[in-house]
C-alpha cells in the first residue's frame, strides 16, 4: 500500500510532468487558455493514462518486444476514442473548446512515454498508481499555467470577472491568450519551477540531516 | 479559398508550430542542432504529406460510406505509424543515403502530433483531396521553416550567458514565444 502512495505523490510533485519531463507540451500550451480547459484536458489525459497503463501492465508479458510500440498506440488510441465519445456526450461544450486535441491525446508523449519507462515492467496496481499521480500532476500543472493565462490574459477566473469584483481596474494582457503569451509564459514558469524546486530540495534535505 | 492563400496561411498565418501549437516535442527537443532539425524538417514534410494523402483516403472511402467516423482517431494513428514503419523499411531498402540522414527522426515521427494534427485539420475543415495536400505540404513547411529558424538561434546559446533556471527548454520556450510574436504579425496580410 505504502508503494501505491508513493507512486502515486511521485507524480505530484518530484517527477510532476510537464515540468519535470519536459513532454506533453502540444495540450499544455494550447488548451491553458482557460482554468476550465485545463481542468478539462488535464482529467481526459488522466483517465487515458490510468487505462492505458492498467491495460498495458496486464498484458506486459504476452506483447512481443519488436511491436510493442504498435500495441501501446493502438491500446491508447482506444482509450482516446472513449474519452472523445464520454465528452462529446456529457461535456459538449467543454469538447468543442479542446477540439482536435482530445484526439491528439493518442499521440500525447506522456502517455506512451509512462507505458514504456514504468507500466512495461511494474505490476497492475502500481501502474495504476503512477498513471493517476503522473495524470494528477499534469492536470495541476495545466490548472495552474491556465489560471495563470486567465486571470492575467482575460482578467477572468473561470468566465468570472475577478477584478471587476473587487472594483480593481486592470487591463489584461490580451498576448498571454494567444501562442506568443503561451511559449512564453510556459517557459518562465519552467524557470520558476527550477528555482522552487531546488529551494524545497535544499530544505527536504536540510531535514533529513 | 484559393490555393495561394491556403499555402500563405498554412506557413505564415497558422503556422503549424507558433500559432496552431503542434509538433512541439520534436521542435524542443531535436532543435539543438542546425543539421539535426534539417534532418526531422525533411522527415517531417515528407511523411506528414504522405500520411494527409492516406488519411484522407480512408476517411472518405472507408469511415464515412461505413459510418465509422467515431473510429477515426483510432483509424487515423494506425494509417500513420504503419506508413512510418512502412517508409522507413522502404527508404532502407531503396535510397540508404536519405535514410541515414533521416535516420532516427522516422520513427518519432509517429509520436509527432503534427502529423495526426494536419490530417484531422483537414477532415475538420471539408478540405478536397487536392486541397488536403497542398495544406500539408505547406504546413509541413511550415514546420520546418519556424524549426530550423529556431535551431540557428538556439545554437547561439551555447555561447550565451542565461539564468541557470532558464537553461534548456526554459530559455527554449522563451524563444520561441518570440518567434512566434513576431510570425503574430503575419495575422492581417489576409
Amino acid at each position: 500500500m505504502s508503494q501505491f502512495v508513493k507512486e502515486v505523490t511521485k507524480g505530484l510533485w518530484k517527477d510532476i510532468p510537464p515540468f519535470r519531463f519536459v513532454l506533453g507540451l502540444c495540450p499544455t500550451l494550447a488548451v491553458t487558455t482557460s482554468v476550465e480547459n485545463g481542468i478539462g484536458m488535464g482529467l481526459a489525459a488522466t483517465f487515458v493514462l490510468i487505462g492505458s497503463n492498467a491495460i498495458i501492465s496486464m498484458m506486459r508479458k504476452v506483447i512481443p518486444d519488436e511491436v510493442r510500440v504498435a500495441s501501446y498506440i493502438v491500446i491508447i488510441a482506444t482509450f482516446v476514442v472513449c474519452v472523445e465519445m464520454l465528452m462529446k456526450a456529457y461535456f459538449f461544450s467543454l469538447s468543442e473548446s479542446l477540439g482536435i486535441f482530445i484526439p491528439l491525446i493518442v499521440v500525447n508523449c506522456i502517455i506512451l512515454g509512462r507505458a514504456e519507462a514504468f507500466a512495461k515492467k511494474n505490476p497492475v496496481m502500481l501502474s495504476i498508481a503512477d498513471g493517476l499521480g503522473m495524470g494528477l500532476g499534469f492536470t495541476i500543472s495545466l490548472t495552474v499555467l491556465g489560471f495563470i493565462r486567465e486571470l492575467f490574459g482575460a482578467g477572468t477566473v473561470f468566465g468570472l470577472d475577478v477584478f471587476a469584483l473587487f472594483n480593481l481596474n486592470f487591463e489584461p494582457f490580451g498576448i498571454l491568450q494567444q501562442a506568443p503569451g503561451a511559449f512564453i509564459a510556459l517557459g518562465l514558469m519552467l524557470g520558476l519551477m527550477n528555482v522552487v524546486g531546488k529551494i524545497v530540495d535544499n530544505i527536504m534535505a536540510r531535514r533529513v540531516v | 479559398m484559393s490555393t495561394f492563400a491556403l499555402i500563405i496561411s498554412a506557413i505564415f498565418i497558422n503556422n503549424i508550430l507558433l500559432a496552431r501549437y503542434l509538433g512541439n516535442c520534436p521542435f524542443l527537443g531535436v532543435s539543438k542542432k542546425m543539421d539535426t532539425a534539417i534532418g526531422m524538417a525533411l522527415a517531417v514534410i515528407f511523411v506528414l504529406t504522405i500520411a494527409s494523402f492516406f488519411t484522407w483516403i480512408v476517411e472518405h472511402f472507408l469511415l464515412v460510406p461505413f459510418g465509422l467516423q467515431y473510429l477515426r482517431t483510432l483509424a487515423f494513428i494506425l494509417v500513420i505509424a504503419a506508413l512510418v514503419q512502412f517508409v522507413e523499411m522502404f527508404l532502407k531498402k531503396s535510397i540508404p543515403a536519405l535514410y541515414k540522414s533521416l535516420g532516427i527522426f522516422l520513427p518519432l515521427i509517429t509520436t509527432n502530433c503534427a502529423v495526426l494534427g494536419t490530417a484531422l485539420i483537414s477532415i475538420k475543415e471539408d478540405y478536397g483531396l487536392l486541397d488536403t495536400i497542398v495544406f500539408s505540404i505547406a504546413s509541413a513547411a511550415g514546420f520546418g521553416l519556424a524549426l530550423v529558424l529556431f535551431a540557428s538561434i538556439r545554437e547561439r546559446f551555447e555561447i550565451s550567458a542565461i539564468p541557470k533556471a532558464l537553461q534548456g527548454t526554459g530559455i527554449g520556450l522563451v524563444t520561441a514565444g518570440l518567434i512566434a510574436l513576431s510570425f503574430f504579425a503575419f495575422k492581417g496580410m489576409i
